[in-house]
């Protein structure tokens, strides 16, 4: 059997009337970068504090590293490292005193220099947190919650706010921490991020687990090719297909079966002499999965309510 | 053990951000000062009637100046520390953190309490070179006492109180807010002599600053023959840190409030 770090069984969590999680179940193994991803207000805060230790559920099973995170035992934040949202240091310290004052709370931190170097903070060593740009404050939040060398790094949106080449830099440092085996529970709003750095993604919306999967497989799932061309307007598509238009009149068709659905169109096509112009076949990115996944399930409501 | 040293180590870095903020270090120091100052200029030249006894306005307002040292260190900073630090995540971020809540909560008292040590010795050894107020010789044990338990009090006051501050913007003005009426009202900055309403003195004894600053001018008083304890006003400023710490441990959060 696989050596799971997290394994979640019918969370809950109810805010007075609010569910704000709905049941969720969730397995994250060793070595396995796992991302939550949804919307704001999903619930992938409160499921990620709940593992933390920072919330109690409502119901449900929940094992970090083999505790429980609602007693609060030092045993498991001695081998958990924890990147909130919101960054809290004392402004007066540098770089190296911060990230030596938080070593000195585990029993085997990871050394200052290999601190400084994952997360590329050496040239800042001796400079002041309060004069750290907003990019390298984010940085030293990961210095933080690494400096224990744990083995499970909770990293909650490690790269909002960050501009484009600092994200690049972000995620650099996150693939070294995979290399050095971590196993690490992302939260983001970004697509890409997810993308580029999870092995497994699971979307989250409204307090749900709607999908998971690993990224590739998310998108190359049956429902998630893509075909645009264009016609002329007169020209009427046979009767089986789905079609969109946009403004610029380009024709797009979402497809489950691309072969026999591109069969019949093309074979349409020449039958009826339509040239299918700019004609393209493409997966969907996570970003369009997503959007359809966010679309399906706000009808899904509708016709629930 | 391991807790013990890691409070320790909390102190350093403590007293390292401090010192690394020069302002308001400078203020923190010569706060006291200003008001010892102050104080003596406008009422040093008279004499304050205790009702037991008449004493120079220097003799008093040395142990005033004292309590003040106390509230300030024990009670305003505490508080205003505790609900920034909960406001900007730094708490949220401790608890994550294999650190016992009690031991970084003793770095900060003790840091506090140290503070308070240094600010009151100042205070009172300014007061021997430049007013001639004489330092307590065989009083010295129970104004030692007083000074513990009034740290205890307020420290634990102030850490309830900013269990209902509701965010770091309000800070400032719920914490004067509470204390600064209490410091006019209760013999700290404006003598008793000086035709306060028996009501006033009356409404002032329910809270724990005038009974600090009764304990402290018998234990400064010159004249005071006995060991200078004073039970009544001790045991009335510890109810308030039980209270305190009882209210703190129900409703303090680490959380910040959004």
């Amino acid at each position: 059997m696989a050596d799971s770090v997290i394994e979640v069984q019918g969370l809950h969590k109810q805010y007075g009337e609010v569910e704000a999680v709905r049941g969720i179940d969730l397995n994250i193994e060793r070595g396995e970068v796992f991302a939550l991803l949804g919307p704001n207000g999903a619930g992938k805060t409160t499921t990620v504090e709940i593992l933390e230790g920072h919330r109690t559920r409502s119901a449900g099973q929940v094992r970090v590293l083999g505790f429980d995170p609602e007693r609060n035992e030092v045993a498991l934040k001695q081998r958990t490292g924890i990147v909130l949202q919101r960054t809290g240091l004392e402004p007066y310290l540098t770089v190296a005193e911060t990230i030596d004052m938080f070593r000195g709370y585990y029993p085997q931190p990871l050394p200052l220099d290999e601190v400084l170097e994952v997360v590329g903070l050496k040239d800042q060593r001796t400079q002041r947190v309060r004069r750290l740009s907003g990019g390298q404050q984010r940085r030293l939040d990961v210095a933080v919650g690494l400096a224990g060398d744990p083995e499970l790094l909770f990293l909650d949106e490690p790269t909002t706010g960050f501009d484009p080449t600092a994200r690049r830099g972000a995620w650099t440092m996150i693939r070294n921490l995979r290399e050095r085996g971590k196993t690490i529970l992302l939260t983001t709003h970004y697509l890409d991020e997810a993308q580029e750095l999870a092995d497994r993604v699971a979307i989250m919306m409204n307090g749900e687990i709607v999908a998971e999967d690993t990224p590739s497989q998310l998108v190359s799932a049956d429902s998630h090719t893509s075909i645009r061309f264009r016609i002329p307007e007169e020209a009427q598509l046979p009767g089986k297909f789905e079609l969109q238009t946009d403004e610029s009149g380009q024709v797009e068709i979402r497809t489950t079966n691309l072969t026999q659905d591109l069969h019949t169109l093309t074979s349409w096509a020449i039958a009826e002499e339509v040239s299918l112009t700019d004609l393209t076949v493409s997966r969907l990115s996570l970003e369009e999965v997503f959007l359809q996944l966010t679309d399906k399930f706000a009808e899904k409501r509708e016709n629930s309510s | 053990m391991r807790s013990l040293k890691l409070a320790l180590r909390q102190l350093k870095y403590n007293e390292r951000a401090f010192r690394r903020n020069p302002a308001a270090a400078f203020f923190t120091i010569g706060f006291p000062l200003i008001f010892l100052v102050i104080l003596n200029v406008i009422f040093g030249n008279r004499t304050i009637d205790l009702g037991d006894r008449v004493i120079s306005g220097a003799t008093f307002y040395i142990p005033a100046i004292v309590t003040l040292t106390v509230v300030n260190s024990c009670y305003t900073s505490v508080a205003m520390s505790w609900v920034y630090d909960r406001d900007s995540g730094l708490l949220k971020r401790i608890r994550g953190a294999p650190l016992p809540a009690w031991a970084f909560l003793l770095g900060r008292i003790t840091y506090v309490v140290l503070l308070m040590v240094v600010l009151a010795t100042i205070v009172v050894v300014f007061g021997r070179l430049f007013y001639d107020v004489a330092i307590p010789g065989a009083t010295m044990p129970a104004v030692l006492v007083s000074l513990a338990i009034g740290a205890f009090t307020f420290c634990a006051l102030a850490l309830a109180l900013a269990s209902f501050v509701p965010n770091s913007d309000a800070a400032p003005a719920v914490v004067n807010g509470t204390i600064l009426p209490l410091l006019f009202i209760s013999e700290v900055f404006i003598p008793p002599d000086a035709g306060t309403p028996d009501w006033v003195e009356k409404v002032s004894l329910v809270f724990p600053v005038q009974h600090l600053s009764k304990a402290l001018q018998t234990g400064f008083n010159p004249l005071e023959t006995g060991a200078g304890f004073e039970p009544l006003h001790l045991g009335v400023i510890s109810a308030w840190g039980i209270a305190g710490l009882i209210l703190t441990l129900r409703f303090s959060s680490w959380e910040p409030r959004v």
